[in-house]
C-alpha cells in the first residue's frame, strides 16, 4: 500500500537524524508514540509531538521507559502503528517489553540513538554499544532485527523498512542510531507518498469465530486483530498455543520459541540490507555501520590512494547478522576489519561468521567521539600486510 | 421451576469455558470478583465487543485469560500503562483494567498515580488480598502490620498504603471499596464505573485463603467471609484518608469518590482546539486507522 499524504512531508529538508527518524515514522504511518525524554533522542519524539495533532494520532510522554514501551504495545493491538524513542538507560529499562512484543508477536520500532555507557555514561556523545543489548537485552531466545542508518536520509529510509519488516514479520524492530547520525544536519529528500510503499498489517481475513490467533501462515508469521473487533481474542505473554492461550509445557515451549526465531531466520536474506563497494577484487574488507562507516571511508580512501585494494560493506541490517554475505567476503578477501564504536561486539559476529576462512581485525573504540579515520587506515595496513 | 432444571450460571457465556478449570485455590476470592464482574458487563449492557480487560501478572492478573473479552495478560505491573496505549489508539473501547494488589501498587504504582493525574477512562479494579499470592505469599505494600508473610516470618512492620487515599489524591474520579462478601454493591460499583467517565478505581478486599488467611490463622475462604461480615462497616463518602486497613480492625466500604473532572482526551482536545483550531485532527472522529492497512493484504 501507498503511505497516507497526512503523514509524509514531501520535499527537500535540512533536518537531523532525529528529525528525520521521526518523518520516517509519520510516512510509515506511525500515528501513536510514547517516550520519555532522554538525550540524545529527544528530538524525535518532540517533533512528533508537535506534528500529530495536525496529522491525526496521539503523543503521550509517559512516567518513564517502562510505561512508554508498553503503551505503544496497547497502542497496536488498538489498531495504531507504533514507536518508541529512548537512549541507553532508557533502552534498558525497556528490555522487558521488547520481549514481550517478541512473544506477543507485536509489530512495532524501537528507536535507540546510542551514547556513550554503561550507566549514565556519556549522555551527549555518541557510541555503538548497545548492540549486543539490542540483540539479546531481554530475558529468553528469541530473533530480533535491527537496523542502523547512517546519516539523515537514512533515518527517513530505513525508518520505513523499520515498520515494513516489523508489520511483514510481526516482530519489535531495533532502529539503532548513535548521537553523531542523530544530531548531524543534511539534505534529506522525502518523496511523494505514492512513491512509499508500505507493509499493511497483517489483517486477519477471518470472522470472528474462526480466528486462532496465533495460527501460523505459510511463512510462520499469523495475522492478527485488533481489540474492538469482536474477535474475543487472548494476548499473553505466557508461552501460549495456537489460541493464544497459556501452555505450559515442553513442547509448547518448543513450538513457539521455534516458530518464533525461524520466521526471522528463515527470512535472513530479505531482511539483509547492506551497501558494497570493490568487494570482489579486495584484499581487505571495511565491515561497518552507522557513524563508523562515514570514518570508514575516509579510512578506505586514504588507503586506496596508497595502492591497497580495499573493498567496503556497510550493515545497515545489522540484526539478523547477514552471515551468508560474511562468508562471502571472508571467502574472498585475505582480511576483515571491523570498525565500531565499542571495545568489540560486531566484530565477533564478524570472526563467527567469517570462520577462520579469513583474518578479522577488529578496531574498538570505547566511545565519546567517532574513530580518527588514521586509527582505521592502521588496521587495514596491517590487515593488508 | 425453570431455574431449578436449568442452574445456568450467568456468569458462564463471559467465560472461556475451554479454559476450565481455572487455577484458582478453593475458597480463593478472586472468582468471586469475577462474578459481581460478569454481573455488572449484564447489567450495564456494554457492547461486549467493544469491552477490553487487561491484567498484569498474578493470580489475579489470569482474570484477563478467563474472560470472553478482548483480553490481554500483560507484563506484571504494566497493565496500566498498556490500557493507556490501547484506550488511546481506540477512544471507542471500554478498558478494564483487572489486577492485584503487588502489581497495581508495587511494582506499577507509578503508572497507577500518573494515570489517575491524567484521568485517563480506564476502569481498574484492584483485587486486594494482602499479599504476593502468586509468587508464595510474599509482603505486598498492602500488608498490614504484623501479619506473617514468607519474607517477613516474624510479622511486617512496614506501614501499608491506603489504597482508596493514594487513588483519590493522585486524582482519580471514582473510588469505591468493597469486600468480596459485598457481592451485589462489587456488581452495582463496576456497573457504574462503566457509565463514569475518567479514572475509576475499584478495590475489593478478597481471600487468599493459600497464602495469608492460613498463615495468620484467619481460616480459610469462609471464615474470611465472617470476618468481611463482622468487620465491615458502609460508609459512602467517607474520607478516604480515614479508611486505611488493619489486620483485625474495621474495614470502611463504600462508594468514596465520585467526581467530575475533564478525562484526558477531553484535555487534549481542548489544547489542541484552542491552539490549531482546524488544523487540529481528532483521530476518535477517523475512520479507524486507514493508515493501518488493514485486510487488503500485503
Ligand atoms: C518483573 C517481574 N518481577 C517479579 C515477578 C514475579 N511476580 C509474579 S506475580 C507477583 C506478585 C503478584 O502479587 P499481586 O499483584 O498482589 O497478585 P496476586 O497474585 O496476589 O493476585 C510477582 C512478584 C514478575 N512476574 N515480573
Ligand atoms: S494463592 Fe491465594 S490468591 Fe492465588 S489462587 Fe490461591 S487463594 Fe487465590
Ligand atoms: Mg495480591
Amino acid at each position: 500500500m501507498e503511505a497516507d499524504p497526512r503523514g509524509v512531508l514531501t520535499g527537500v529538508h535540512f533536518i537531523d537524524g532525529d528529525h528525520a527518524c521521526c518523518e520516517g515514522a509519520l510516512a510509515a504511518g506511525a500515528r501513536f508514540a510514547a517516550g520519555y525524554p532522554i538525550t540524545p533522542s529527544t528530538e524525535v519524539v518532540e517533533r512528533f509531538a508537535s506534528r500529530i495533532p495536525t496529522i491525526g494520532g496521539t503523543f503521550i510522554q509517559m512516567e518513564d521507559e517502562l510505561a512508554s514501551s508498553i503503551a505503544i504495545l496497547g497502542a497496536v493491538w488498538g489498531g495504531a502503528k507504533a514507536f518508541t524513542v529512548t537512549s541507553g538507560p532508557g533502552f534498558s529499562l525497556m528490555m522487558e517489553h521488547i520481549g514481550y512484543a517478541a512473544m506477543t508477536e507485536t509489530p512495532c520500532v524501537f528507536v535507540n540513538v546510542q551514547r556513550g555507557g554503561p550507566s549514565t555514561g556519556l549522555p551527549t556523545l555518541p557510541a555503538q554499544a548497545d548492540m549486543m543489548q539490542a540483540r539479546w537485552g531481554s530475558h529468553g531466545d528469541y530473533e530480533i532485527i535491527a537496523l542502523c542508518p547512517n546519516s539523515p536520509q537514512e533515518c527517513f529510509d530505513l525508518m520505513i523498512e523499520a515498520f515494513n519488516f516489523s508489520e511483514q514479520y510481526r516482530t519489535p524492530v531495533m532502529f539503532m542510531m548513535d548521537e553523531v547520525v542523530g544530531h548531524m544536519t543534511e539534505k534529506v529528500v522525502i518523496p511523494a507518498p505514492d512513491r512509499i510503499r508500505l507493509y499493511p498489517r497483517r489483517h486477519t481475513r477471518k470472522a470472528p469465530g474462526e480466528l486462532n490467533l496465533y495460527e501460523p501462515e505459510e511463512d510462520l508469521v499469523p495475522a492478527m486483530a485488533h481489540a474492538g473487533e469482536g474477535y474475543r481474542f487472548h494476548v499473553t505473554g505466557l508461552t501460549h498455543d495456537e489460541r493464544g492461550y497459556p501452555a505450559m509445557n515442553a513442547r509448547a515451549q518448543d513450538r513457539l520459541i521455534g516458530r518464533l526465531q525461524e520466521k526471522i531466520r528463515r527470512a535472513a536474506e530479505s531482511l539483509a540490507l547492506f551497501e558494497e563497494e570493490a568487494v570482489e577484487e579486495a584484499d581487505v574488507v571495511v565491515i561497518s555501520y552507522g557513524i563508523t562507516s562515514r570514518v570508514a571511508q575516509r579510512a578506505i580512501d586514504m588507503a586506496r590512494e596508497s595502492g591497497l585494494r580495499v573493498g567496503k560493506f556497510r550493515l545497515k541490517t545489522v540484526w539478523p547478522f547477514p552471515d551468508a554475505h560474511i562468508r562471502r567476503l571472508a571467502a574472498g578477501a585475505r582480511a576483515l576489519v571491523v570498525p565500531e564504536l565499542n571495545r568489540g561486539q560486531i566484530v565477533r559476529e564478524v570472526e563467527r561468521a567469517a570462520a577462520g576462512a579469513a583474518r578479522v581485525v577488529g578496531v574498538p573504540h570505547a566511545g565519546g567521539s567517532v574513530h580518527r579515520p588514521e586509527r582505521i587506515l592502521e588496521a587495514i595496513r596491517e590487515a593488508a600486510a | 421451576m425453570s431455574e431449578v432444571l436449568t442452574p445456568v450460571n450467568p456468569v458462564e457465556p463471559f467465560l472461556r469455558a475451554e479454559r476450565m478449570p481455572h487455577i484458582w485455590c478453593p475458597g480463593c476470592g478472586i472468582g468471586t470478583t469475577v462474578n459481581s464482574f460478569a454481573r455488572a458487563l449484564i447489567e450495564s449492557k456494554v457492547d461486549l465487543d467493544r469491552v477490553a480487560i487487561v491484567s498484569g501478572i498474578g493470580c489475579t492478573g489470569r482474570v484477563a485469560g478467563y474472560l470472553k473479552l478482548d483480553s490481554f495478560h500483560t507484563t506484571h505491573g504494566r497493565a496500566i500503562p498498556f490500557a493507556t496505549g490501547l484506550k488511546l489508539a481506540n477512544p471507542a473501547l471500554q478498558v478494564v483494567v483487572y489486577s492485584g494488589d503487588g502489581d497495581l501498587f508495587a511494582i506499577g504504582g507509578n503508572h497507577l498515580i500518573h494515570a489517575a493525574r491524567r484521568n485517563i477512562d480506564l476502569k481498574v479494579i484492584c483485587v486486594n488480598n494482602l499479599i504476593y499470592a502468586m509468587t508464595g505469599g510474599q509482603t505486598a505494600p498492602t500488608t498490614p502490620g504484623a501479619a506473617i508473610t514468607t519474607t517477613a516470618p516474624y510479622g511486617v512492620y512496614e506501614p501499608a498504603f491506603n489504597l482508596p487515599a493514594l487513588a483519590e489524591a493522585a486524582g482519580a474520579s471514582y473510588v469505591a471499596r468493597w469486600t468480596t462478601f459485598h457481592v451485589r454493591q462489587m456488581a452495582r460499583s463496576m456497573q457504574e464505573v462503566f457509565a463514569k467517565k475518567g479514572f475509576c478505581f475499584i478495590e475489593v478486599l478478597s481471600p487468599c485463603p493459600t497464602l495469608y488467611q492460613r498463615r495468620n490463622k484467619m481460616g480459610d475462604g469462609l471464615d474470611a467471609m465472617k470476618f468481611y461480615k463482622e468487620h465491615s462497616r458502609t460508609r459512602n463518602g467517607a474520607p478516604t484518608g480515614e479508611v486505611g486497613l488493619t489486620r483485625d480492625g474495621e474495614i470502611v466500604v463504600g462508594k468514596f469518590v465520585d467526581r467530575d473532572r475533564p478525562e484526558f482526551r477531553d484535555l487534549m482536545r481542548d489544547r489542541f482546539t484552542h491552539q490549531l483550531g482546524d488544523r487540529y485532527v481528532d483521530d476518535a472522529e477517523m475512520a479507524e486507522h486507514p493508515h493501518c492497512g488493514g485486510e487488503d493484504g500485503a
